[in-house]
């Protein structure tokens, strides 16, 4: 049987696969759950990129870019900041100031939660785009 | 008790910080400066800011770690030794320390009932009391942050845009690159033998 060099470390591919999902899944957590415990956009995107980075780490980086290529990450990062600007935008074309959120469903409540939704979501989209793109930046300069 | 914790967790900051000071081995540095972050993030934790706490964990032991490994692969895991004068080095940290110690003397103390927040009960008063029926959701933290300063966070968002901007301005990302210069590993990967090697095993 050929053995390639990542073969060897086989105990750590396969903890990385079990773990990858579950960080992913705690990331998604973090950012939906942010209204009721403490977490929130920011926070989501930093834990989502390092399920990429641990992946890029223990499999090499050619795998990960294959996976989540840098025009993926470059488009992420400016859908991010725009899904934030177009919640604010929305907003206004309903009749409230900028990133009011009141207008956005017939319910003011109801609207806040679409709204900080929405904005957060943006945030952790931009967050975890610009951290892997970091992590890639630095890996592939060597 | 709490106090105490506290008290405790801040002698840990500065053990911690001399500690990073006099090693000479740069990856002990950065498992250092990574622990650092956790202790710190504890304190947050005892002084009831989970928020805080969360992201100083996530970015500071996390992420800043693996970037700080990252910029470790470039170099050496060994400091040079220091050839030039010290003493006018101490010289000037003294005097900056000296004066940012001086800048914090003006600051209300920890819980104090002169701070800002508590002599403008106003404003604090009415995140805390009317987050609940105006925005509806119980971490007041995120309420603020994403409705009441939705413009402040809207600029974070965009100084973390722009800093990827830069980074990718800086350092490049190729979409293609050819595979004989392909990096064989990643910074942080353990090194690995040619296959010829492996094969054997």
């Amino acid at each position: 049987m050929k053995l390639y060099p990542r073969q060897r470390h086989r105990v750590l591919q396969v903890i990385t696969k079990l773990i990858i999902p579950f960080v992913m899944l705690f990331a998604l957590y973090v950012q939906f759950h942010g209204d009721f415990g403490p977490g929130g956009g920011f926070q989501a995107g930093v834990i989502f990129a390092s399920a990429f980075i641990l992946h890029g780490l223990i499999f090499g980086l050619q795998h990960t870019r294959s996976v989540l290529t840098p025009t993926m990450l470059r488009v992420s990062m400016a859908v991010g900041v725009l899904l934030y600007l177009l919640t604010g935008v929305v907003s206004m074309l309903r009749g409230a100031e900028f990133l009011n959120y009141d207008v956005l469903l017939h319910d003011p409540i109801h609207g806040q939660h679409l709204g900080i939704f929405a904005v957060e979501l943006g945030v952790g989209i931009t967050v975890y785009a610009v951290i892997v793109s970091l992590f890639y930046g630095f890996a592939s300069k060597r | 008790m709490e106090t105490l914790t506290i008290m405790v967790l801040l002698a840990f900051l500065v053990v911690i910080a001399v500690g990073i000071i006099v090693l000479r081995d740069l990856l002990a540095g950065v498992v250092l400066l990574g622990l650092y972050s956790l202790v710190a993030a504890g304190a947050f934790v005892v002084m009831d800011a989970v928020d805080v706490a969360f992201t100083e964990a996530a970015v500071g032991a996390g992420i800043s770690t693996i970037l700080f490994l990252g910029a470790l692969s470039f170099t050496k895991h060994e400091q040079k030794p220091r050839g030039h004068d010290s003493v006018t080095a101490l010289f000037f940290v003294a005097v900056t320390g000296a004066l940012l110690i001086y800048g914090t003397l003006d600051m209300p103390h920890y819980g104090s009932d002169l701070s800002p927040a508590q002599t403008h009960p106003e404003l604090t008063q009415h995140f805390l009391h009317k987050s609940d029926s105006e925005i509806g959701i119980p971490n007041v933290v995120t309420s603020v942050l994403a409705s009441y300063r939705g413009y402040d966070t809207l600029g974070e968002t965009v100084v973390v845009f722009t800093a990827g901007v830069a980074v990718l301005s800086l350092l490049g990302l190729r979409r293609r690159r050819p595979e004989e210069e392909a990096p064989e590993d990643a910074p942080g990967d353990l090194p690995t033998v040619p296959d010829d090697e492996a094969e054997h095993k």
